[in-house]
């Protein structure tokens, strides 16, 4: 059933998409194919090290290469190319609703007709006009200000407070039960999700009076904690103890030892902590939805949420209002793409 | 500072007051927002508290009702499903997806990050995107080619709205875990293909006996991770179907935040809740108890 309807999708996409997507890869695959012979040599040399290490070993095999190296070499290089391809065609379905979302997102709603084709052609004009119009509906520039808000001061709490408590915490774990009972307690969080304390949590930021930008701030800090805290007690066992009593001698204050020595030593897991915190903080929708709702600020993914349910049946004006929210951590993916893959690895695996 | 190497009855120097000093405005912090949270949760679940108002304790009741609710049971069926169907579907795929991109292949690195794409966008935005395509393009390619099932959209039909959450679900959820895979079978070294190779061990033998049980612990890890994500899914339910058609999408998350911020069910709600907890802390546990013993080490 899955599978069916991707296929279908794939070649929906492929069909749709010929003018522009698949040009361009087929460019690519006919570029494979004329490259074929001269490449041959060294993707041989490369593919598949150790067979053609030893048949080029064998002075007999020189004259036969050909016809010889074609049984295993050529074997799983085709099998590369084909599986290069198929990575290739994989592509579009990722594409294709980015595609389908910026075509839509430029074109007048009179543009729009009920078949496959009308939707997906490029726009007759590429106008901004719906764009100009989302910003002033979704109120983007302060929804845009909201997330770089409460993403920016999480992150920067995060990294500041959980730091330090994964610092306190590491050093004196295996010192005081009571340190590793606070670690276990903490870390144990990780298996509460925010749906279990949404009441609650309403009601208390409500009693607190910080119903607001505040207390969504105060509840990332706290949500992430768990998370973050064990990072950093993972990481702390790469810096050496010495490092501490050399600035102990030097007769700085367990405060500022930690500020100067510790702190910046701990930079490559400031930014797992960081590209982590800032994506679930940047991409999330509970929080804000059910904490800031009485008050008029949003966020740019409440802003779609609150524009849907009000103007949702134009489809031209949406498409350019999620183009809008999904921009913004495009670019910053584009720019930061080896940053943001090692931080999402580095926060899982360890 | 003196450190002496017995670890159990050690005296507390200045030191160690000093960091339990900072540490206890942290844990304050987090027992505030997240221990006590979930005390009260458990609290209004002995309550028929409507979110507003008085309300009186009423024992166990919800707990017991809870097992008899027609709406949330079809919610923990339906998000079960999802989260088994889920699991299985995005591993396996970004297994295989995971695979390809660790060859030899051209476009390698370029490849790798366009597949990335989706995990870094918002589920609320991308269920919207999706929800045109299931609405209006599906049904119009299920019109020009005239393939039936396709001609309805699949978002209207009890049958198949939760096959399309699967799918928007499955397509941000394969990303990461592709990630995750590759970089644990980069962590398998080249001698060990090259033993393999000598010892005439390819294609599935290769796979399956040496492959897989070194990748092991990443296994275990996105089985954790997606099992945990589906089970709490809520931005594309949100987005996709409100928990429609006739409720055969609500989530538990979705019914806990529909009914028990606007529904009037605050205590009731808090009593699922309480019990969802419960059953994550189950299912994590089983999982480690589970996965954790079969890792294989070079």
């Amino acid at each position: 059933m899955e599978n069916k309807e991707k296929e279908i999708k794939e070649k929906n996409v492929a069909a749709a998409a010929a003018e522009n997507d698949n040009a361009a890869e087929n460019d690519k695959a006919t570029e494979n194919n004329n490259v074929n012979e001269p490449v041959e040599l060294t993707e041989v040399a490369e593919g598949a090290n150790t067979v053609a290490v030893v048949l080029n070993k064998n002075p007999e095999t020189i004259p036969y290469r050909k016809t010889k190296k074609s049984q295993g070499v050529v074997g799983s290089k085709t099998v590369n190319r084909i599986i290069n391809i198929l990575l290739v065609i994989g592509c579009l379905t990722i594409f294709f609703p980015l595609y389908m979302t910026i075509i839509i997102a430029f074109k007048k709603p009179s543009e729009m007709t009920n078949d496959v084709a009308g939707a997906l052609a490029f726009p007759e004009k590429w106008n901004f006009d719906n764009f100009a119009e989302a910003m002033r509906v979704t109120d983007f520039w302060h929804s845009l200000g909201n997330s770089i808000l409460l993403t920016g001061v999480t992150v920067i709490i995060c990294i500041l407070l959980h730091s330090l408590a994964g610092y306190l915490i590491g050093r004196k774990m295996s010192k005081h039960k009571v340190f590793k009972a606070s670690y276990f307690y903490i870390v144990s969080g990780m298996f509460v999700p925010f749906a279990v304390l949404m009441m609650p949590l309403v009601k208390q930021t409500a009693q607190l009076g910080i119903a607001n930008r505040i207390g969504v701030i105060v509840l990332y800090v706290v949500f992430f904690m768990p998370m973050n805290i064990m990072l950093y007690t993972g990481y702390l066992k790469n810096i050496p103890m010495a490092l501490e009593e050399a600035a102990c001698v030097d007769g700085a204050t367990a405060w500022q030892t930690y500020w100067k020595i510790i702190f910046p030593n701990m930079k490559p897991m400031h930014a797992t902590v960081a590209v982590l915190t800032a994506m679930s903080t940047w991409n999330d929708v509970m929080t804000p939805l059910v904490i800031m709702s009485g008050t008029d600020q949003n966020t740019l993914p409440l802003a779609q949420l609150n524009f849907q349910s009000q103007f949702g049946t134009n489809y031209n004006l949406a498409f350019a209002s999620y183009l809008l929210a999904l921009l913004p951590i495009l670019i910053f993916y584009i720019i930061c793409q080896k940053q943001i893959i090692n931080g999402v690895v580095n926060g899982a695996v360890k | 500072m003196e450190k002496s190497k017995k670890k159990a009855r050690e005296p507390w120097s200045q030191n160690d007051k000093i960091f339990l000093g900072i540490l206890i405005p942290v844990l304050l912090l987090f027992f505030c927002f997240n221990t006590l949270p979930l005390i009260k949760g458990f609290y209004y679940g002995l309550t028929n508290f409507r979110g507003y108002g008085s309300y009186d304790f009423v024992g166990l009741r919800n707990f017991i009702d809870l097992f008899s609710d027609v709406r949330v049971g079809k919610s923990y069926l339906f998000t079960f499903k999802y989260a088994i169907v889920m699991t299985i579907l995005v591993n396996l795929i970004s297994l295989i997806l995971a695979l390809g991109l660790n060859r030899n292949i051209k476009g390698k690195n370029a490849l790798r990050g366009i597949y990335f794409v989706p995990n870094i966008l918002g589920g609320l935005v991308v269920g919207y995107i999706f929800s045109f395509v299931f609405t209006y393009i599906l049904p119009a390619v299920g019109d020009m080619t005239g393939i039936g099932f396709l001609q309805n959209s699949m978002l209207a039909s009890t049958k198949t709205a939760w096959i399309a959450i699967v799918i928007v679900g499955a397509w941000q959820g394969i990303a990461m875990n592709t990630i995750i895979y590759i970089s644990g079978l980069q962590t398998v070294p080249e001698e060990v293909y090259e033993a393999c190779m000598l010892d005439g061990a390819s294609g599935w033998k290769k796979f399956s006996k040496i492959t897989f049980p070194l990748i092991m612990p990443f296994f275990t890890i996105n089985l954790v991770l997606c099992m945990k994500n589906a089970l709490m899914v809520f931005d594309q339910i949100m987005s996709l179907t409100k928990g429609g058609p006739s409720q055969s999408t609500e989530s538990i998350s979705y019914l806990i935040y529909k009914n028990g911020m606007d529904g009037g069910q605050f205590g009731f709600q808090s009593a699922n809740a309480f019990v969802f907890f419960i059953v994550i802390v189950v299912i994590s546990f089983l999982q480690m108890k589970f996965l954790g013993g079969k890792e294989e080490q070079l």
